[in-house]
């Protein structure tokens, strides 16, 4: 019988006790400056004069990914500011049934509005039509719903738009460089989103015969992945003079590649709106020129959006009487030239 | 290692049949065998590189950039291979990669600089095989049931300490060792890491008594117990070893990537079983070669730099990947089977 033998084992005991607690003391993530304020609070509402008391719904996603963190962040921080609203909020999850089971949760708890961002659109559109059906509007945020009867609104960003700005902006840049060559790091190709970003890409590059897309390849919004990726595709394009990456989470990992192959002979546009990229943006001594938005501040716009639904109000100056059944965002450009104001929204 | 032989505990322990030489003897041609088919695959992967992009993929950056790619995953898969040859399995080791290196790369960790970074990684690595190993050793648990819960819990709290944010690495001495300057005679220092580890590997699975046990427990664990091994402790050490493999990879990994992320060594289980069983090791344990290992993962890693140099894309990429699997393990069925 193997007995965990006493002197060896003690010592190994001990060795591992204090491992431990010398690991314990690792674990703090609080950076030594103070945390910044989450993003959301420093656009100014439709109309910040306490109404109605409202319980809002909040079945979000699993932050296991920078944006989707901003997402939950911004939700939360701008439901704080209010002081008429209160905010139900369930675990986020990525797994479909169990956020069906979530939200047929907050249904049963009676809130005023839910609002719900998806882990799969289609999948999810039955309990966005139970929800509607018990009277519960339900403010749908970017992942859409397969029909509109399961939304009173809808509001996200504009993928397709993503890859348009990031093609004019490429294009203007290259404008008169004849032979023009460009490649493109994609997201997750099984993701509807990255075939937009992409479609969105090359149309815009139509409107300008002397650029090529010379190579494609996706990654998988992570680092990890974005490093991989990025280093076959540098060894794969020996030049090219635009890159376009769709996200500037797995940006970070390109970003590394880049300078672990030493180069700094073309121009970067990432995505998304990371505060990493904006900080690179603002240095401006790396390949990385521009980053094209996906605002997670939209989580924080659904926020609004489903207080007004609760008070039955409109949007002052815009649409007095009742809320749009859908709001797109727009992807703007932000580059050196108009980086400080965006950089308040940056994510990390 | 020297361990205390339990003396037998019954009469029948002299029917058990002693190590048959021939049969060692046997099976070494037969991994050659294996071997070279291993190896005439990965030539076969050169010439259609060498065809389809001569330039670039005949190239020493590219050559440097094939090996690094292969570094984090083969290091977890020399862990993996000791434990299938023991007749077990890890599936936590993505899990543990993701853990180690989120834990290592935390804001408090970094404070330390280099060494606090290599230390946490691996002790991560070495306290989450501990836990598998006395979890499988001495609570009778299923290795496969075991570090499925491993994978489950180690994924979470990894997301749990990065709360979904990408933690990059603002240790310069740390990223320096991924850089082109930090390279001696043209090699990456994370390629010599990965060369150590398999040389280690293949010295300890080949020529110790711990290697011999490791074999000897796969093989048939009944038999290696009444052959005095102490077949749990020995189970306890394989899963630790795994477990440091994966400390090791996680602070390869934090050197390439830059960074920490949650979503980091994903699916590495899948890739390291599929290099390892490619490789020749047997899933059932008993049989399995740290050289057949790391030669699989070298195939997986060219193909994904072929399929890359060629702009193929990754639904392509999938689908030969699965092709290529079924494949060779087909014409390694045949070759065992004709010798």
């Amino acid at each position: 019988m193997p007995e965990i033998t006493s002197r060896r084992g003690l010592l190994f005991g001990a060795a591992a006790v204090s491992a431990g607690a010398l690991i314990t003391g690792c674990t703090s993530n609080e950076p030594s400056e103070s945390k910044d304020a989450p993003a959301g609070n420093d656009q100014p509402a439709a109309d910040d004069k306490p109404g109605k008391q409202v319980t809002i719904g909040f079945a979000g996603p699993q932050a296991d990914h920078g944006w989707l963190n901003a997402i939950n962040d911004n939700a939360k921080s701008r439901a704080e500011k209010y002081s008429d609203v209160t905010l139900e909020i369930t675990e986020g999850s990525n797994d479909t049934a169990q956020q069906i089971g979530q939200i047929e949760t907050l249904i049963n708890k009676k809130v005023d509005v839910l609002v719900v961002l998806p882990a799969d659109g289609k999948a999810l559109t039955q309990v966005g039509l139970k929800a509607m059906r018990a009277g519960i509007p339900v403010v749908n945020l970017d992942r859409v719903f397969n029909t509109p009867q399961a939304y009173r609104c809808w509001i996200g960003g504009d993928n397709y738009g993503m890859g348009l700005n990031a093609g004019h902006y490429i294009g203007e840049k290259l404008k008169g460089k004849s032979g023009a060559r460009v490649i493109e790091l994609a997201g997750l190709d099984n993701l509807e989103l990255t075939k937009q970003r992409t479609q969105g890409f090359d149309d815009a590059l139509k409107n300008y015969p002397n650029i090529k897309k010379v190579a494609r390849q996706a990654a998988e919004f992570t680092v990890e992945s974005g490093q991989a990726k990025m280093a076959q595709l540098l060894q794969a394009q020996s030049k090219f003079d635009a890159l376009w990456n769709h996200d500037d989470d797995q940006g970070v990992g390109a970003l590394r590649a880049i300078e672990q192959a030493g180069r700094d002979d073309f121009l970067m546009v990432g995505g998304a709106g990371a505060l990493s990229a904006f900080q690179a943006i603002k240095q401006d001594d790396g390949v990385l020129k521009a980053t094209v938005l996906y605002p997670p501040t939209m989580a924080a716009s659904a926020i609004d959006l489903a207080r007004a639904l609760g008070q039955s109000k409109g949007i002052g100056g815009l649409a007095e009487f009742e809320i749009p059944s859908s709001l797109t965002l727009y992807s703007a450009v932000v580059d050196k030239t108009n980086i400080d104001q965006y950089m308040s929204t940056g994510f990390k | 290692m020297t361990q205390p032989v339990s003396p037998p505990l019954d009469s029948s322990t002299d029917k058990v049949p002693p190590a048959r030489p021939p049969a060692w003897r046997g099976l070494l041609i037969r991994a050659d065998v294996r071997t070279l088919s291993l190896l005439g695959v990965l030539a076969v992967l050169i010439v259609i590189g060498g065809i389809t992009k001569p330039d670039e993929f005949l190239d020493t950056r590219n050559l440097q950039l094939v090996l690094t790619q292969a570094s984090v995953i083969g290091v977890v898969t020399v862990g993996m291979t000791f434990v299938i040859v023991s007749g077990g399995i890890d599936l936590s080791v993505g899990a543990i990669v993701a853990l180690a290196s989120v834990w290592a790369t935390t804001v408090a960790t970094q404070e330390y600089g280099f060494a606090g970074i290599l230390f946490t990684a691996v002790v991560v690595g070495v306290g989450c095989g501990l836990v598998n190993g006395v979890l499988i050793a001495y609570g009778a648990m299923v290795p496969f049931i075991a570090t499925l819960a491993m994978l489950a819990s180690a994924r979470g709290l990894s997301l749990q300490i990065t709360d979904g944010r990408t933690q990059i690495v603002t240790v310069p001495s740390v990223l320096d060792l991924g850089e082109r300057d930090a390279y001696v005679l043209g090699i990456p220092p994370l390629v010599m890491v990965f060369a150590v580890v398999t040389v280690i590997g293949w010295l300890v699975l080949n020529r110790t008594t711990f290697g011999r046990r490791t074999v000897a427990v796969g093989g048939n664990p009944e038999a290696a117990r009444l052959a005095g091994i102490d077949v749990r402790r020995q189970r306890l050490y394989l899963y630790l070893l795994s477990g440091l493999c994966c400390g090791i990879a996680a602070f390869l990994l934090i050197v390439l990537a830059g960074s920490g992320q949650n979503t980091n060594g994903n699916l590495y289980e899948l890739d390291a079983i599929a290099a390892a069983i490619i490789g020749g090791t047997l899933l059932t344990g008993g049989r399995g070669t740290i050289t057949g290992s790391v030669l699989g993962v070298l195939i997986f890693t060219t193909i994904t730099n072929i399929f890359a140099l060629n702009n193929l894309q990754s639904d392509v990429q999938q689908i030969a990947k699965g092709a290529i699997i079924v494949a060779a393990v087909l014409v390694q069925r045949r070759t065992a089977s004709t010798t």
